[in-house]
């Protein structure tokens, strides 16, 4: 083995190996590895604080504009997504000061009905896109879905990327895929949804979100929620934390979105610490933060409800849906 | 050990298998048969309230002491601690009895009466510790006996009841007009029970059995005068396959907790069996804010407990039940 101290030792070296790329040609150089034990450790540590009356109020009200109401689902129909975007208008009969949602995430089909119920409001109207929720589709296909639901009037697209690249190290075709969607998107916002719970490891997602941003996504987001395990708070904090990094070498700010698996108001606060303590407060706004869900919105008014009155509340008191 | 057994001098009679000896060095020794073993130290049980199937301390992190009367009968030191439950702990107990009860509802009454009748066997194989726990909370050993045994039969009489009450209360009504009416009984939910003072088991079998044989589930407040035996009581609803969450244990203050469960909106009626009046007046305002069905009674003797005619029947059963009335076209 020739010594790598000399330069005469170097080249010999060089030429006796081939580069590394020849030996794995999908290598390309990625961020440092995740440390899955501080990772863990930091996020559960934040989720231990405790938040009350006042703050606790604030913050549960904050979710609540911060919600993207979702209902992703076969049985889906026009009547049940205008129940929907009824509820993201006001979500609390009694009080006008709760609310409104961010948006409403549907899919493309029910993007006019919702498009038209909220009609004159603040509230989004976010559509699923790129054959959701595999993404397991040619790509011209997957664009045709993102341009179409422009269309109907999306004025968000959530679109998924290709795992089966991701994992088998392709990260080109998934940066291309996602650059071509941002671009068949105009003027709409584009989330790229990692699909966090088929990655594997905090090192595929944090290379996963890297690729995300670079590529022009607007946000990133967690899951599809057709998947188990979805939105995590370590897997959260992993991809704030590429956020914070990105926008301390760019100064361009993306926005976060976890999503499927938030369901209880203590939840949603907890999600709420780990971003004011990752990425600081000008994060804390429906622009760059946004929980997707559907059982969350009732917990949280449940908890807003019992903070009012004092009294535990029945969940037969809150519309379904 | 040897050497061990040499350093011993035997202080009973050679005829024992186990026999006490006492080593030179002044430390108790136990001999079995040849082998000499020291004397171990017993267990002291960690006493626990009973949510969703499992034993759990209270959120809170508090406990209360609980004097014990007699203590030779097994490892518990003199004094005990007890959960003290928190509000929070009764708003987690609320909301596992409420997820449990549409699947208990769903059970057929077969099986319910199925269950209740093996926690009449657990119980019986329990017998002894349930009487000695009474007898450590103050009662005689006769009178621990007495109640226990008319524990164990109440959720005979329970187990029974499970298929039958239905026919009992259930009616097909004259209506004029071409349709049958029929009115049948349906379980109302979750009932938040606060368990009498005393008697301490047969209090708590008497008043949270009836409740389930119904279909409701239940959060109950254990008597703090005795909790430990309301926790031995539950270590048999845990061996009874008795799904988790259908019947709630919480020990500690009833006048912190039941005013938390009679305004838990989620609890649908709320059945408490106290001497403090004060508790009780303020159970039935609490209540009716959230439109509950509250039943308050001042703790009868003890007598009436262990009688049949009084401490057991139909209408225990039916104080928790719904009635639906369904109109149904004739001929169809």
């Amino acid at each position: 083995m020739a010594s790598l101290a000399t330069k005469a030792g170097r080249e010999a070296a060089s030429l006796a190996r081939p580069p590394l790329q020849d030996f794995f040609p999908l290598y390309v150089p990625g961020p440092p590895p995740v440390d899955q034990v501080a990772v863990e450790e930091r996020a559960s540590s934040l989720a231990k604080r405790s938040i009350k009356k006042g703050a606790k109020v604030a913050g549960l009200k904050l979710a609540i504009a911060m919600m993207d109401l979702t209902t992703l689902e076969g049985k889906d129909s026009a009547g049940k997504v205008r129940a929907l975007c009824n509820k993201a208008l006001r979500p609390l009969e009694t009080d006008a000061s709760v609310g409104p949602c961010a948006a409403i995430c549907v899919y493309p089909n029910l993007v006019p009905v919702a498009k038209r119920a909220l009609e004159g409001s603040t509230v989004k109207v976010a559509s699923v896109a790129t054959a959701f929720p595999s993404g397991q589709s040619p790509l011209d296909i997957k664009l045709q879905d993102v341009r179409r639901a422009v269309e109907f009037g999306a004025d968000e697209i959530d679109m998924v990327i290709d795992r089966g690249a991701m994992l088998s190290g392709q990260y080109a075709k998934v940066y291309d895929e996602i650059a071509a969607t941002k671009e068949a998107c105009g003027a709409a916002h584009l989330k790229v949804i990692l699909e966090t719970g088929e990655l594997g490891s905090y090192d595929v997602v944090r290379r996963a979100s890297e690729i995300g941003i670079a590529a022009g996504g607007d946000f990133i987001k967690t899951s599809t929620g057709k998947v188990q395990p979805a939105a995590t708070p370590p897997v959260t904090l992993v991809m704030l934390e590429t956020i914070r990094d990105h926008y301390y070498a760019t100064g361009r700010k993306i926005g976060m979105k976890p999503a499927g698996g938030v369901r209880t108001a203590k939840q949603a606060l907890h999600y709420l610490v780990l971003v004011k303590e990752t990425l600081g407060d000008e994060w804390l706004t429906p622009d760059l933060f946004r929980f997707g869900a559907s059982a969350l919105l009732n917990d949280v008014l449940m908890q807003l409800e019992k903070e009012r009155t004092g009294n535990y509340q029945a969940a037969e008191d809150f519309s379904k849906d | 050990m040897a050497a061990r057994k040499s350093a011993a001098t035997k202080v009973k009679s050679k005829g024992n298998r186990i026999s006490q000896v006492k080593a030179t060095n002044g430390t108790s020794l136990v001999q079995v048969d040849e082998v000499v073993l020291p004397v171990r130290l017993r267990i002291a049980k960690a006493y626990k309230m009973y949510v969703g199937g499992a034993f759990v301390r209270s959120e809170s992190g508090r406990y209360f002491q609980v004097k014990s009367h007699e203590t030779s009968i097994d490892a518990d030191p003199s004094v005990i601690n007890i959960p003290r439950g928190s509000r929070k702990d009764v708003r987690d107990a609320v909301l596992t009895a409420k997820n449990a009860q549409e699947k208990w509802a769903a059970r057929t009454a077969f099986n319910r009466g199925q269950i209740l009748y093996r926690l009449a066997e657990v119980m019986e194989s329990r017998r002894d510790e349930l009487i000695s726990s009474l007898v450590r909370g103050g009662a005689t050993a006769e009178k621990a006996a007495a109640e226990t045994d008319a524990a164990i039969d109440r959720s005979i009489y329970y187990a029974g009841f499970c298929d039958k009450f239905q026919s009992l209360v259930a009616s097909s009504n004259p209506v004029s007009g071409p349709h049958f009416g029929f009115s049948v009984p349906e379980p109302m939910g979750v009932v938040g029970v606060a368990a009498p003072e005393a008697p301490a088991l047969l209090g708590l079998v008497s008043t949270v059995l009836p409740v389930i044989t119904g279909g409701n589930t239940v959060v109950a407040i254990a008597s703090d005068r005795d909790p430990r035996t309301a926790i031995v009581f539950c270590e048999c609803l845990a061996t009874s396959d008795l799904p988790g969450g259908v019947i709630n244990v919480l020990t500690g203050q009833a006048a912190e907790m039941a005013p938390v469960l009679a305004k838990h909106r989620e609890v649908i009626a709320i059945d408490a069996w106290t001497r403090d009046a004060e508790l009780r007046a303020t159970l039935e305002r609490e209540g009716a804010g959230s439109i509950k069905r509250v039943k308050t009674h001042a703790s009868p003797s003890e007598r009436f407990w262990l009688e049949d005619g009084e401490g057991q029947g139909l209408g225990w059963i039916e104080r928790f039940l719904e009635t639906k009335t369904v109109w149904h076209p004739v001929g169809v």
